[in-house]
């Protein structure tokens, strides 16, 4: 025994005179550190109820729950997050993968309350707390990526190389680029709700993660009958409501389906889809080869409805194949569409028009019911002087003759002004670009505004087209040339309305240009034509603002028809009318089959 | 020494003493699972033959939660705040060994000052783990004020990981592809502060507890591991390097900037329970060395996570894998095996406190008196809920 290890253990008396280490707690309190992973606060107008918190939650503490006034019309479920602190880990999970940033934890501590019936289950932004002002506390460090942010980019002919030809542009994804970019998508479904067909869009990119295309074609056709189409020109408002869009690029969806789609042969559809038609005996007309047309034709199939579908032009597809160049939107998609349908028994009269070649008497006294949906074709007018002059021409006439004879310069010369700001103005641009014409846009309101897809203004301005915004144009006067004319055009200032609302431009008298091209191309816009209304049937049809009234199954004044297309819906885009087909094709089925319905008129 | 008379002690049929209780000669006594002697919920089933132990029996099952069963019904993701409770005074381990084997199987590679931080989370966690260990050796021996200072720093070092990682105990911080946030400003500075603080408190433990002849006359001689208990069991950490094996996976097999720091093997020869304390007092000390050097070493920034696949969609091709690391009680391991599916196949969490709980503990706990069984106990340092994952 060492004497040393007697007497060195009373050095512990030397600490008996230090300070204690420990706070008086309440009198001395100590804040959690700024990282804290604390109690939850949410930012309920940041949330948009995407449910990925819910999903990630290990413990299954986090449920969807509706809360009032939430306005759920832009992007938002309408359901916030709501936490059980008898499960909850504060992982942060939650945080990590909180599509907006909205959720996070606080450096709150403890929960004192005296209220006997206050449980620990709350809705964090909702249900008021004592730490929901605190600033500090877990949220994701920049840098910390769980969710991909970023979207594969898809490769497309180079822009120098694009102008030369009508092939198309986009090459579609690669397998490897589908998956990565299937794998970004959170499941959320926010995109259901926006898209007007409602496509089941989580379960199709599912499909593609799975690599299993033909439930993903199954998917596809349950609500729209032409995926190739929409997979390459919808609008895809589904992107702008991605959860995902909030803090990187959203998912791209419309790349995704026409992925789907694009595995699958032309003539293996069939047996992809594996679908039976069944027969009642009803007999259903439809006018117009358009999206909204073919979408009825095939939902009445579904249903057992005999289609015929009457077609003043030689081909199916409607403003997708003579609206829509080539190199967007090639014919040979548009025929893998038609022709499946063609095989579901749709019947098809092409060069049969409506009014000239048939009457619409005589379809609404041989069909049990009648289906149209005829597009918005004539142009609108610029309405300024000289605008009578030959060589201005209709956007739509240009592209129809690109489509009917593309060989051919659709007489545009070599130097285009094309007035309009929306995808026709678009497409007008880089057709003429593809017939080696130097070309000018005129837009009244700034770039941003354009109603035009964002991709379409940057592949424009990509391929050279010259883009003059915030210009009006005054007038049109004949040049020395007959074969040219000139553009009279005044910049504009943006000016903001006294009583708020969007900013209107307003011509600066003093900042007049005239500029002379071989031709203007107007592209402003468009509105339906009825001429082949007659008689009683022209009384009774009842319209609004050039557009036709329905009831939600797209009925319309007159029981037996019915309407769909750009010339019943204000978006006026394919996805709509595919939409409007199909909802028009179970109140035809409502109308004709459940005589008690009390919705439809009889 | 006072030695026992042996003579009445029973025989050993197959390995096993055959013990007739209705004899009266045996009594037998449940050490735990309440007993503040026993590292967590435990309980040794012993039978005594005077005060002396002549069988004892590990039991444990009072912690089970079945981690690794609740991993293969979880994604990759999910299974991250689940690891780190499989040993609850050291989650960084099983963080670390998780995220390992999972980028190992993915193929990702972690960026530079992911692997400073992780190297400075998993000394720090072993720092901290050491102080609790010092504070229960001395109180399973009737020191108690020794565990208040040492658990009041514990707590020091847990505001440091408080401020790293958002969280005290559960820190959940390595994560796959790298880890959550770089450390806060001003963190070093703080950090030497608490270093400073604790080794001037484990020099007052030196002076108290490993120069005090009531603590050398209980633990020299107690509870010797055998050279050939040690590959037997499969002794690892401080308890293999107290009998003079040099076993260290951080040095044998270096992971993350381990090849970058400057230490060497920590070695007793005695290997009783008194050299193992001194090994760990001695690795206590290295660590705060260590994460001196790792504070010092790193760079100032750098970016600290690399993007993994969505982890809400994230498929693993399939594999096996082993990723290990040394935790303060020796090689700690995760086994994992991935199908191509977003969940894993099978995980398998090795901690040491297997083999030293149950195999080793029942043989040293044989003709050891009754009152030192809590101090040998916890000197072989093991931790239940890594015994039953």
């Amino acid at each position: 025994m060492k004497l040393k290890d007697v007497i060195s253990p009373f050095y512990v008396w030397k600490r008996a005179f230090e300070k204690p280490y420990t706070n008086t707690n309440p009198l001395e309190t100590r804040d959690g550190s700024a990282n804290y992973r604390g109690f939850h606060a949410n930012d309920i107008e940041m949330c948009i109820g995407c449910g990925t918190c819910e999903a990630v939650c290990q413990n299954a503490a986090i449920d969807m729950v509706p809360v009032e006034g939430v306005d759920t019309t832009m992007s938002d479920s309408g359901l916030r997050p709501k936490i059980d602190y008898g499960r909850c880990c504060w992982c942060a999970l939650c945080v990590d993968v909180c599509t907006t940033a909205s959720l996070r934890l606080t450096n709150e501590y403890t929960w004192f309350s005296s209220d006997k019936d206050e449980d620990f289950r709350f809705i964090p932004g909702i249900d008021k707390k004592s730490w929901d002002d605190n600033e500090l506390g877990y949220r994701r460090h920049e840098g910390l990526e769980l969710l991909d942010y970023k979207r594969q980019a898809m490769d497309h002919i180079p822009f120098e190389d694009s102008t030369k030809s009508f092939i198309e542009m986009f090459h579609g994804y690669s397998a490897k680029q589908a998956k990565l970019e299937a794998e970004r998508c959170v499941d959320c479904g926010l995109c259901i709700a926006k898209c007007p067909a409602h496509m089941d869009i989580p379960e199709y990119i599912k499909a593609i993660r799975d690599g299993d295309f033909e439930l993903g074609a199954k998917i596809l056709y349950a609500t729209n009958p032409m995926p190739a189409t929409c997979g390459r020109i919808c609008t895809h408002l589904c992107e702008t409501v991605c959860s995902i869009g909030v803090q990187g690029d959203p998912v791209a969806i419309r790349w995704l389906k026409r992925y789907i789609i694009d595995q699958i042969e032309p003539g293996d559809l069939k047996d992809a889809l594996g679908e039976i038609f069944p027969d009642n005996g009803k007999k259903v007309a439809i006018i117009g080869a358009g999206p909204g047309g073919l979408s009825a034709a095939y939902y009445l199939r579904q249903l057992g409805y005999s289609t015929t579908i009457y077609e003043g032009r030689e081909a199916a597809g409607g403003m997708i194949r003579y609206g829509v160049p080539e190199y967007r939107m090639p014919y040979d998609q548009i025929d893998k569409e038609t022709n499946y349908l063609k095989e579901c028994g749709v019947e098809f009269k092409f060069n049969t028009y409506v009014g000239r070649d048939i009457q619409l008497e005589n379809l609404m006294d041989d069909y049990d019911a009648v289906y149209f949906s005829v597009g918005l074709t004539i142009p609108y007018g610029l309405g300024i002087e000289g605008e009578e002059h030959p060589r201005v021409l209709s956007g739509l006439q240009v592209l129809d003759d690109a489509t009917e004879r593309v060989e051919e310069n659709p007489n545009i010369g070599k130097s285009v002004a094309v007035i309009g700001g929306g995808n026709v103005a678009m497409d007008c641009c880089r057709v003429s670009k593809r017939y080696d014409a130097d070309v000018h846009l005129y837009y009244r309101r700034r770039i941003s505004e354009m109603p035009a897809d964002s991709d379409e203004i940057h592949e424009s301005q990509g391929e050279g087209v010259v883009f003059h915004t915030q210009a009006i144009p005054v007038r049109v006067e004949p040049a020395d040339n007959p074969n040219q004319v000139k553009l009279v055009w005044g910049e504009a200032e943006m000016v903001t309305p006294k009583d708020g609302g969007r900013p209107r431009p307003v011509l600066q008298e003093d900042k007049i240009h005239t500029d002379t091209f071989d031709c203007i191309i107007k592209a402003i816009g468009q509105e339906g034509n009825y001429e082949f209304f007659t008689g009683e049937y022209k009384e009774k049809l009842e319209t609004k603002w050039g557009k036709i009234i329905h009831n939600e199954y797209m009925q319309t004044s007159i029981p037996k028809l019915f309407v769909g297309g750009d010339i019943a819906n204000p978006q006026a885009d394919a996805i709509s009318a595919i939409a409007d087909g199909h909802l028009a094709a179970k109140g035809i089925d409502l109308f004709l089959l459940h005589p008690d319905d009390k919705q439809m008129k009889k | 020494m006072f030695t026992p008379d042996r003579s009445k002690y029973p025989k050993h049929v197959n390995g096993r003493p055959e013990i007739d209780l209705s004899s009266g000669k045996y009594t037998k006594v449940w050490h735990g699972p309440q007993h503040p002697g026993i590292t967590g919920n435990m309980a040794l089933e012993i039978t005594l033959c005077g005060d002396e132990v002549v069988e004892s029996i590990t039991h444990v099952g009072y912690l089970h939660r079945g981690f690794e069963k609740l991993m293969e019904r979880r994604t990759f993701i999910q299974c991250f705040p689940i690891v780190c409770r499989i040993a609850v005074p050291e989650p960084a381990f099983n963080e670390y060994c998780f995220s390992a084997a999972l980028e190992e199987l993915s193929d990702i590679e972690i960026p530079e000052q992911a692997q400073w931080l992780r190297t400075f989370n998993l000394e720090l966690m072993r720092l901290s783990s050491f102080l609790m260990w010092i504070g229960g050796m001395a109180g399973a021996l009737g020191q108690g004020t020794i565990g208040q200072w040492c658990v009041t720093h514990r707590d020091y070092v847990a505001d440091l990981f408080e401020e790293m990682t958002g969280g005290r105990i559960y820190h959940m911080y390595m994560l796959p592809g790298g880890v959550r946030a770089p450390l806060p400003p001003g963190f070093k500075e703080r950090a030497f502060k608490v270093f400073d603080g604790i080794e001037k408190m484990l020099d007052a433990v030196d002076k108290v507890l490993y120069n005090n002849y009531v603590f050398k006359q209980r633990t020299q001689g107690l509870g010797i591991i055998t050279r050939d208990m040690i590959e037997r069991y499969g002794v690892v950490g401080p308890n293999a390097r107290a009998c003079g094996v040099k076993r260290d996976v951080r040095l044998d097999e270096p992971y993350v900037k381990y090849d970058e720091l400057d230490f060497d093997y920590v070695t007793a020869n005695a290997s009783d329970a008194y050299a193992r304390a001194v090994c760990r007092f001695e690795e206590t000390l290295q660590s705060i060395d260590l994460c001196r050097q790792v504070l010092n070493k790193m760079p100032k920034d750098g970016p600290f996570h690399t993007k993994t696949p969505n982890v809400m969609n994230w498929k693993v091709a399939p594999g096996e894998t082993y990723a290990k690391a040394e935790c303060t009680r020796g090689e700690y391991g995760f086994y994992m095996v991935t199908d191509g599916s977003d969940k894993p196949r099978r995980v398998h969490a090795r901690g040491p406190s297997m083999t030293h709980a149950i195999c080793l503990m029942e043989q040293l706990a044989i003709n050891t008196n009754v009152s030192d069984i809590a101090g040998l106990m916890v000197s072989i340092h093991t931790y239940p809920p890594e015994v039953e994952r």
